[in-house]
């Protein structure tokens, strides 16, 4: 465009734009030419091919491929497993829906108490500090060991006494302190002129946390909590060693029968299938919050 | 002679080891416009902020109507809400509408019902030109136009003192003048104020008097005239000198 109009105007000698190229310069380019389409298709299936033909090569020539398809990818077994694989996913679910409002509101909770200055709260902030530590520290797989078979042990009379119970637990407390410090960063990054401008008005520590900081803080951390809750669909399937019949223990149970492990991969599958929704939202946020921070940018 | 709404004794404000206010004195009348001029970092935002007891003071006092407010008491939300504060960088709460930023504060302080709030701070925002930003949120607005708002949530809790820290500063010069218009208004109805400011042509239009701040201290304070125009001190006439030379 520049060089046409240099060309037409003799020496590129600059004048002013008239009306009629003024309208050409402003009017609506496509981000994409047909032609870029097209050659992007192109580059994208050859390489696609190339990629797939060398690694099918590749698996196709190791000896021991057929008996890893056999046994991994095995279409009967597939089939036969999936039943089963997905009732027991039912429970993954069911502990993730229970989980993670709990999960939200004791990190929230611990968040608050850690971010607290008073020297009266000291107790509370060291606790709250222990307890993440702790949890946030230890191997998750051991809070499940010691939780799920530890606690039913003491029968401690009036809670549940069964593994699902205990080990959900485990799950919570471990989420629960990563949760704390995602909720920590977002209010440590309000800042303290916000805190100032609400208590000159006269709200106190609690109405200046609960109006203006928290609802800032919380926007701000929405999509590192998003990845938690991908994360803690993950962690359910830690709860499998205590025993319980959710999908990885239904998996291995298949596994352990049939001689066969394809039921891993349909295991592998659903939890795959239900965390990819919340992956792309999560993008889709991350995505929008990047664009309202850099306006007027086109880089 | 009645008492004075506000009353600073002997104050002394320290962040660490660094002393930022020494021994400051100063009365202000009902109906008083004082200005408070130094360079920065001389004491005067943190003169204000001491006296919305956003900072604790070393020693001293501080009392308004006569009632010593500076002591550690839980009443300093009540306290709060008769002194106003507005910054020199808004602090608007960017995640409510203009309009919730200035309820919030009657609302949720005062327990006033969201009708009746909102009813007086769209009465506040058409006093002020604001009317049609009243659903807005924050970022729509020009730095001007946040500044006023801010104003406009201050003054929504009738405070008996408004305190404006270098409320222009961080303004495009094309957008201080609807600012201080605003100022000047309030003065005309009787306002209380203090400011902090760096404009001295405005400061000197708007003061009952001036106070000159050099290293935490009250230099001089008198009536425009004298500070500006004859100054008794040598360090008030050395800082005038050096800002009116370079002013535009």
């Amino acid at each position: 465009m520049t060089v046409e109009l240099a060309t037409a105007n003799g020496a590129g000698a600059r004048h002013e734009l008239t009306d009629a190229e003024i309208e050409r310069l402003l009017a609506p380019k496509p981000a994409w030419t047909r032609a870029d389409v097209r050659r992007s298709i192109a580059i994208a299936a050859v390489s696609s091919i190339v990629f797939v033909g060398a690694a099918a090569f590749l698996l196709g020539r190791s000896s021991g491929w057929e008996a890893v398809r056999a046994a991994f990818f095995s279409w009967p077994d597939f089939k036969a497993a999936f039943p089963k694989v997905l009732q027991g996913f039912a429970l993954n679910f069911k502990i993730f829906m229970i989980a993670e409002p709990i999960i939200l509101a004791i990190g929230l909770l611990l968040a608050v108490i850690r971010s607290g200055r008073s020297p009266v709260f000291f107790p509370a902030r060291a606790a709250a500090i222990t307890f993440i530590d702790i949890f946030r520290g230890a191997p998750s797989l051991l809070v499940v060991l010691t939780l799920g078979f530890g606690v039913p042990a003491l029968r401690i009379s009036g809670v549940p006494n069964t593994t699902v119970f205990w080990g959900s637990v485990a799950v919570i407390l471990t989420s629960s302190a990563y949760q704390a410090e995602v909720f920590r960063a977002g209010i440590d990054s309000v800042h303290a002129s916000q805190r100032a401008a609400a208590r000159s008005l006269g709200l106190s520590n609690m109405q200046a946390l609960r109006y203006v900081v928290l609802p800032q803080a919380v926007r701000r951390v929405i999509p590192p909590t998003l990845s938690g809750f991908v994360a803690l669909q993950k962690e359910t399937a830690l709860i499998s060693v205590l025993g319980p019949l959710e999908a990885t223990r239904q998996a291995q149970i298949y596994a352990s029968l049939n001689f066969n492990f394809t039921s891993y991969l349909v295991a592998g599958l659903l939890f795959i299938a239900f965390t990819i929704p919340l992956a792309r939202f999560t993008d889709y946020l991350l995505a929008r919050a990047a664009q309202r921070e850099t306006v007027g940018g086109a880089v | 002679m009645s008492e004075p709404l506000l009353d600073v004794e002997g104050l002394y404000k320290a962040y660490g080891q660094h002393l930022v206010l020494r021994n400051v004195n100063l009365a202000v009348d009902r109906h008083e416009v004082v200005s408070l001029i130094g360079a920065s970092g001389c004491g005067k935002s943190t003169l204000l902020r001491c006296i919305n007891l956003l900072e604790e003071i070393n020693a001293g006092q501080i009392l308004l109507n006569g009632e010593p407010i500076s002591a550690a008491s839980p009443n300093a939300d009540r306290v709060r809400q008769r002194i106003g504060l507005v910054f020199q960088s808004y602090n608007l709460f960017p995640h409510m509408s203009v309009l919730d930023n200035i309820t919030l504060a009657p609302r949720k302080v005062r327990g006033e019902g969201r009708a009746a709030s909102e009813g007086e701070a769209r009465k506040l925002l058409a006093r002020f030109g604001l009317a049609d930003k009243a659903d807005e949120f924050p970022d729509r607005l020009s730095g001007g136009q946040q500044q006023r708002v801010a104003i406009v949530r201050a003054l929504a809790l009738k405070p008996d003192l408004l305190l404006l820290d270098e409320v222009t500063s961080a303004l495009d010069p094309e957008m201080v003048g609807e600012v201080l218009d605003i100022i000047r208004e309030l003065k005309n109805v009787g306002m209380t104020m203090m400011l902090a400011t760096h404009q001295m042509a405005f400061s000197r239009q708007i003061s009952d008097r001036v106070a000159f701040l050099d290293a935490g201290r009250i230099v001089e304070i008198g009536p425009p005239e004298q500070i500006f125009d004859a100054p008794e001190q040598e360090r008030t006439r050395h800082f005038l000198e050096r800002v009116l030379s370079t002013a535009p």
